[in-house]
């Protein structure tokens, strides 16, 4: 005991040396003391809890302030990480298993620091934005104690130099977010939606923990740093992670498939809208979405080295692909404004994944960035609009334009990054992963097995591109243009909520210039820095071809969404009753793919299944254990019976022995049933104890 | 201190709360404050022994320690022998201070019939046969302790539990479920024993006659107890624990004992009695039949990992709160046992922390359940609903244990879990990957639906509006007694959680050893 404590002593000390780190490339102070990162926000959600009501902002002040140090905190790493390449990686022995040991630390690497940058600059703008929305909510102390641990799980996720802590990070993240989600559970469909949140991910955390058992077992260690060296070292050297890389992997991927919402685990997040709008926003852009896509960046080169998980890149691909078309088809229908940004999410992060299973590392970790951007922006504008007009449904909005410019402008911005129009962010990451996917597809001679897969999912890619171009005009006409069709004066958010508006559309807008290919590669450089293990093989320059054709989609998308929602009052019934025949209700419903997870597996589980099984404990196994507990006490009236027969007959002389058997008889006969136990044992003991000597 | 190191200290934590009880016996029974105040005396003295003793504890030593061997009964080779080593020391230090806790929860929540007197001497035997088992290293001795928890938990059940009729199924008995459920406590426990206890004489006739626990380790490493009759008695042996544990399909007494139970009878029930079946296929089975416990450790995963899933459905059917959170225990000991099933020290390190964290959140979770029935005089979740409402303090905290309990990373239940399942990817030398890799699988599906039914219930339970019948009602929201008895049950499940060497730091060294010591001979 005072052994451990002398322990705890020395690791804190060394933990402001950073000891084991001087072995690393520097990072200096700033590095050694980011475990600040994930520690403050998580002691910070505790204080909120407890003292959060005392203060002047009620709590409020708190989390900004916390938020404010991420941002800063982060924002500095990243730039000393663009002057001079950090890596650095410290962890602390939390116990021992075996002789396996459990870790806590903090990685500062490329990934990381891009993490911690988004985390904290979106983060900060939300919180922000999240006082004025919040203002007079019931629970408005404990929502920012709930969203400062989000944001917390997130940045002890991404911190993780080990599965252990990754596995934390995820899980403080899921369950964060069913309280957020759940925030107005006084409606049942409120904690329903939150339950079907933490369900959804539960189910892929079997895949999680499956995935990070087999590969940690494998290479005997939790530690990122020692799988990613055995995976360098190559089949040869790392024969039984080579072995299991393809479970592993695969597993991993399903991990990620929940939290990354991928087809057909996407079904919790358009749910997810039922929390308050700030959630939505963080939750689709810099947090909790990008944990998967992180998770498979994280993991990078096990699936991209040869020998190892290679295989699961096909299976990734093509769950991205299947994500992002069929996802985006559904946005066109949804009339909920903030379900159309949801839906929108999912095939965005479509994109991401099959840039990843194509093995573009830069590009997929790049839309993730700029996509954190342009899509908190959104969602904080249509909060902005929610706000003013206290309605979800487009079918109340239009014309919205003249009454609140900030917010429309600044959704534009956000709408046509989204759409990728040239030349604002989502354009260049999204035509990244379209360079590289034709690039994958060995169009340019680097065939790598894949080759006519890639191109179906180009294929599908550049029609993605103009579902979203398609849907995204959609909103922004039935939402800002046209008539106003909904109840009161609709106003401009107060500034407090505009601000940070603007503050992301400056991004959105121009922060696809900093990894134009072959001229800044910024974004390469800072994500590619982890000893540059990871063999990125992204499309290095502008590929013409996909350049065009991927900007003509999203034109033609914009184009004929003006066509038909454009503000022509003529065509006003036409526009709200835009169908397709046939594909329609196949969208309206999701694909069905809800309904066949409630009524197919959830309710027959909680219902008929369950039932069963409590049927068979009470009328199968208790009727054994009640029959024997009877057969016993029956057996014992028998013998009983037998013994006064048998006694009164034969021994008739003597009353004296009579009187006292009758006496331990009748004991018996008082029912109490552990008398006849305690004979019952006491012979069997007494047999079979004979049994054992006499053997 | 010597005296305190040579098995005294030891000695006075398992024998305070007897002098308790007969101290207890004294006091005249109207003069209820003298009776709490001595009943917390005696256990708090004992909780503060045992902190002294892990603060005594060489950690390392991965042997037994701090013990003493005295002769007791000559004839039959049996002697007071008692000590212990990083696997007992948590579960020691568990079950003093959830004693404890109870102690001080009970001090405003006495369950009906009244008499407080009779109820802490029953809890403080209750304590001495509880931390006895886990200092026994004679198998007399360990039997004596394994039995004398049963009588009082018998009459808790009996005389302070639940008095509602139900109707035994097919058998259409009717009665009160106290009786009932005390009755089949005692006599599946019982049933157990029988054979637990013709295990340990032929322990004793094949294995040198001797009961001592390190002697017959020994010898049974050497293989000295032969292959044929071994195999029966490590059944039978195994059969006495699995009904404690307990696991699929003896677990049957467990969720009526703790639905019938009063509030602090259940904790003790779920929190300590359980692992006294764990903690003897670590101590006895394991070490003393290493080969049969490889023989028979693929029956046991399979149990366990049918235990988790069965149980988890079980639990989605409930509908009474305290029902549902006893269920649940089955599932939890699932993979307590599963990690004991692959016989790998990470295996049957994730057993005992897994034995801790159940203890505390489990604990936590019976607690809570017998507040709230006590306010809202229902265990119907159907009826409760809204209580975060009614009662804000007690719903985070509900919500709070419900997490615990799923086994969210970051908190003391997770690791055992995580663990088990762990293990179960590369199990002992001898045991089929393939099969220990499904388990690990099956296992991992059963976290999900853990998460589920915790979540349903606290949907039912904590959320929504509260239900009309409750309009007028004042509910009074925790008080300062059960946040006493609760708030340590939170700060350690934080602090194992964040910090799991307060318990690996214990047994991982004595686990490595024992499995050493086991596997010696087979390679």
């Amino acid at each position: 005991m005072t052994e451990f404590l002398a322990n705890a002593g020395s690791w804190i000390l060394a933990a402001s040396e950073s000891g084991e780190a001087a072995k690393l490339s520097d990072g200096g102070v700033l590095a050694s003391m980011a475990w600040l990162i994930p520690v403050v926000p998580m002691v910070a959600a505790f204080a909120i809890v407890f003292w959060g009501k005392k203060m002047p902002y009620k709590g409020w002040d708190i989390a900004i302030a916390v938020m404010a140090f991420e941002a800063l905190y982060g924002t500095a790493l990243l730039l000393s990480h663009i002057s001079s390449p950090i890596a650095h990686d410290f962890q602390i022995e939390i116990a021992k298993i075996g002789n396996m040991p459990i870790e806590w630390g903090w990685s500062v690497d490329g990934l990381s620091i891009m993490m911690y940058f988004l985390v904290g600059v979106v983060g900060f703008l939300v919180f922000l934005y999240a006082k004025g929305y919040m203002e007079g909510d019931i629970r408005f102390t404990w929502f920012f104690a709930s969203f400062t641990l989000f944001a917390g799980g997130m940045l002890v996720l991404v911190s993780a130099p080990n599965m252990i802590q990754l596995i934390v990070g995820w899980e403080l993240v899921g369950v964060s977010s069913w309280l957020l989600i759940g925030h107005y559970w006084e409606e049942h469909e409120n904690s329903s939606a939150a339950i079907k949140a933490f369900l959804t991910n539960k189910v892929a955390d079997v895949g999680l923990f499956v995935g990070a058992i087999i590969v940690s077992m494998s290479v005997g260690s939790f530690r990122f740093g020692d799988i990613l060296d055995a995976v360098e070292s190559g089949a040869a050297e790392a024969p039984m992670l080579a072995q299991f890389a393809f479970w592993g992997g695969l597993a991993l991927f399903i991990g990620a498939m929940g939290k990354s919402a991928q087809f057909p685990l996407h079904v919790w997040l358009p749910d997810a809208m039922a929390g308050p709008t700030p959630v939505s926003s963080l939750m689709h852009a810099a947090t909790m979405v990008t944990a998967g896509v992180f998770l498979v960046g994280r993991m990078f080169p096990l699936y991209l080295t040869e020998g190892f998980a290679t295989e699961v890149r096909s299976i990734i691909i093509i769950v991205g692909a299947l994500t992002l078309f069929l996802t985006g088809l559904i946005a066109l229908v949804q009339d909920d404004i903030k379900k159309v940004l949801a839906y929108s999410t999912l095939s965005q992060l479509g994109y991401m994944t099959v840039a990843m299973g194509a093995g573009a590392y830069t590009a997929g970790l790049f839309h993730l960035f700029t996509h954190a951007f342009f899509k908190a922006l959104l969602f904080l504008g249509a909060g902005s609009v929610i706000h003013s007009v206290h309605s979800n449904n487009m079918s109340d909005m239009g014309g919205l334009k003249k009454d609140m410019p900030y917010t429309y402008w600044t959704f534009v911005v956000g709408s046509l990054a989204l759409a990728g129009i040239l030349p604002f962010a989502g354009f260049f990451s999204k035509d990244e992963i379209l360079a590289s996917l034709r690039y994958a597809s060995g169009e340019f001679g680097v065939a790598d097995g894949g080759g006519a897969l890639a191109t179906i999912v180009l294929a599908l890619a550049i029609a993605g591109a103009f579902i979203t171009a398609f849907y995204m005009a959609r909103t922004v006409f039935l939402t800002f243009h046209g008539e106003y069709k909904g109840h009161g004066h609709p106003h401009e958010s107060p500034r407090i909520m505009w601000v940070p508006l603007v503050a992301l559309a400056v991004p959105s807008a121009v922060i696809g210039f900093i990894n134009i290919p072959g001229v800044t590669e910024v974004f390469t450089k800072l994500v590619g820095g982890r000893e540059v293990k990871v063999l990125d093989h992204h499309a290095e320059s502008f590929d013409g071809l996909v350049l065009v054709l991927g900007l003509i989609a999203a034109l033609a998308g914009i184009y004929l969404g003006w066509r038909i929602w454009g503000p022509d009052k003529e065509t006003q019934q036409e526009r709200d009753t835009f169908r397709v025949d046939g594909l329609y209700p196949l969208l309206e419903n999701k694909y069905y793919i809800d309904d066949f997870y409630m009524d197919g597996v959830v309710r027959p589980i909680r219902g008929p299944v369950a039932r069963a099984m409590d049927w068979f404990n009470g009328h199968v196994l208790d009727f054994i254990v009640n029959g024997a507990g009877l057969l016993a006490k029956a057996a014992g009236r028998v013998v009983y019976w037998f013994d006064q027969r048998g006694v009164d007959g034969a021994i008739n002389a003597s009353g004296a022995i009579t009187g006292a058997g009758g006496g331990v008889l009748r004991l018996l006969q008082t029912g109490k049933v552990q008398q006849y136990a305690v004979l019952i044992f006491a012979a069997t003991v007494i047999l079979v104890g004979g049994l054992v000597i006499w053997f | 201190m010597e005296w305190f190191e040579n098995g005294w200290g030891l000695s006075l934590i398992v024998f305070l709360p007897l002098i308790g009880a007969g101290v207890l016996l004294a006091i005249p029974k109207a003069n209820e404050a003298l009776q709490k105040q001595t009943a917390l005396l005696f256990a708090g003295a004992s909780f503060v022994l045992s902190v002294v003793l892990a603060f005594a504890f060489d950690f390392g030593e991965a042997g037994i320690q701090l013990g003493t061997r005295l002769d007791w009964i000559p004839a039959i080779n049996s002697s007071y022998h008692i000590g212990i080593d990083g696997i007992s020391l948590p579960l020691v230090v568990l079950s003093t201070f959830i004693t404890l806790l109870a102690i001080i929860y009970s001090w405003e929540h006495w369950p009906e019939p009244h008499n407080p007197k009779a109820f802490l001497i029953l809890m403080l035997i209750l304590a001495t046969g509880m931390t006895g088992t886990f200092v026994a290293l004679d198998l007399i001795l360990f039997f004596v302790f394994f039995e004398v928890v049963l009588l009082p938990m018998y009459f808790m059940i009996g005389i302070w539990g639940d008095r509602n009729e139900i109707t035994v199924p097919v058998f259409n008995i009717k009665t009160q479920m106290r009786l009932y459920a005390s009755i089949k406590f005692f006599l599946f426990t019982l049933f157990g024993s029988a054979f637990m206890l013709l295990g340990f004489l032929a322990l004793y006739f094949r294995g040198g006659r001797t009961f001592d626990m390190l002697e017959l380790a020994a010898n049974g490493a050497e293989g000295m107890l032969g292959s044929g009759l071994a195999f029966w008695v490590f059944a039978a042996l195994a059969l006495g624990f699995a009904v404690k544990v307990p696991m699929f399909p003896f677990h049957t007494w467990l969720p009526d004992a703790h639905t019938a139970a009063p509030t602090v009878g259940s904790v003790l029930l779920a929190a300590i009695l359980l692992k006294l079946g764990t903690y003897a296929f670590v101590r006895i089975a394991i070490p003393i039949l290493p080969d049969q416990s490889q023989n028979w450790a693929p029956a046991i995963g399979i149990l366990a990992v049918i235990g988790i899933i069965y149980a988890s459905l079980a639990c989605l059917a409930q509908t009474d709160m305290k029902r549902l959170i006893a269920f649940s225990s089955v599932g939890h000991m699932g993979f307590v046992m599963l990690g004991i099933a692959t016989m790998t020290p990470i295996g049957i390190n994730a057993a005992i922390i897994g034995m801790v964290a159940h203890g505390v959140i489990t604990g936590l979770l019976f607690f809570l359940a017998g507040s709230m029935s006590h306010r809202y005089h229902t265990r119907e979740m159907a009826r409760l609903g809204g209580n975060q409402k009614l009662m804000p303090i007690m719903g985070a905290i509900l919500g709070f244990t419900a997490m615990a309990s799923l086994g969210l990373p970051g908190l003391a239940g997770f690791w055992g879990e995580f663990m088990a399942l762990l293990s179960a990817f590369s199990p002992a030398e001898g045991l089929s990957t393939t099969l220990f890799r499904t388990l690990m699988v099956i296992g991992a599906v059963g976290t999900v639906l853990a998460a589920g039914y915790l979540l349903w219930m606290l949907q039912k339970v904590n959320f929504g509006e509260p239900k009309d019948e409750w309009a007028g009602h004042e509910f009074h929201d925790v008080d300062k007694w059960e946040m006493a008895a609760w708030a340590p049950m939170i700060a350690v499940t934080i602090a194992i959680g964040i910090f799991p060497r307060l318990v690996f730091g214990a047994t991982n060294d004595s686990v490595v050893e024992l499995v050493t010591n086991a596997f010696r001979g087979l390679g």
